[in-house]
């Protein structure tokens, strides 16, 4: 049966702006960038973790009619289209000081949880991260 | 496309903003300016405007934001009822009360005798456990 989850996929609103916040400033790097033609095909993985990539596309036509396309980017503005990623570090202050430098949109303070200390942050689109440092 | 889709996705991404830092800062003193400071907007074209984003007024989404979090502490904790009030944004206890009764459908000290909750990644939890404004909460 099955063996892994290889690949995800979340809407961004622009690709460039998606490849300058994700391997910017988040520090991904990149997968896969190659222009298909009739799509750019953009994947970025965790620097030592190549076996789990996300997919960011960008919503429109042909995949989706103009007016679809429309719905799908103003649901990814107000945070409504889901495709969170969760996403985890060996230190959860440091991490969000480093990207608070960097002038990541974070949402929440790093905050002790249950599992771990975890904390939140929007990528410029809408789409929803969180960072944990989870207990072993 | 259009530009008129385009000033809706900006629109969108700002409340979305605001509505981030109610999430955040909710046991601060928020009011409608500072709210629409950080949306970029003025006062009256903030609340109409989370409205139709949103589905409810932003006030709204801040009492069921702090309501949220004072049904976990009471179910979570040991603090005194006074205390989570406080601790969640709420200045008297009885617009607490009144609020969380309107809310939740029954009182802090009711929901509190429900025990603790079955544990989930908290940003879910706050998502998923956070009453309705939308009618189902009532059934």
């Amino acid at each position: 049966m099955l063996n892994s989850i290889s690949i995800t996929q979340i809407y961004v609103l622009d690709q460039d702006e998606a490849l300058d916040f994700y391997v910017g400033k988040l520090g991904f790097e990149i997968g896969t960038d190659q222009d298909l033609g009739f799509m750019r095909w953009l994947t970025v993985r965790v620097p030592g973790a190549p076996d789990r990539e996300v997919l960011l596309e960008r919503p429109g036509p042909p995949s989706l009619d103009p007016a679809t396309a429309e719905q799908v980017r103003e649901l990814v503005a107000k945070g409504a289209t889901g495709g969170h990623l969760f996403l985890t570090t060996d230190d959860a202050h440091q991490t969000y000081a480093t990207l608070k430098e960097r002038g990541v949109e974070l949402t929440e303070e790093p905050t002790e949880r249950p599992y771990g200390i975890d904390f939140g942050l929007r990528d410029p689109f809408g789409n929803h991260v969180r960072i944990a440092q989870t207990h072993r | 496309m259009t530009g008129v889709s385009k000033a809706v996705e900006d629109t969108n991404r700002r409340m979305l903003r605001a509505r981030d830092a109610m999430d955040r800062a909710y046991a601060e003193p928020l009011d409608v300016p500072s709210l629409a400071r950080v949306a970029h907007v003025s006062e009256a074209h903030f609340i109409r405007t989370f409205r139709a984003t949103f589905g409810e007024t932003p006030h709204r989404y801040l009492q069921r934001r702090r309501v949220e979090r004072a049904m976990l502490m009471l179910r979570e904790t040991d603090r005194s009822v006074t205390e989570i009030c406080l601790a969640v944004g709420f200045t008297s206890l009885g617009t607490f009360s009144r609020t969380f009764r309107d809310v939740v459908g029954e009182s802090p000290t009711q929901h509190r005798a429900r025990g603790p909750l079955a544990i989930a990644p908290t940003c879910f939890t706050k998502a998923w456990v956070r009453p309705s404004s939308f009618g189902e909460a009532s059934t």
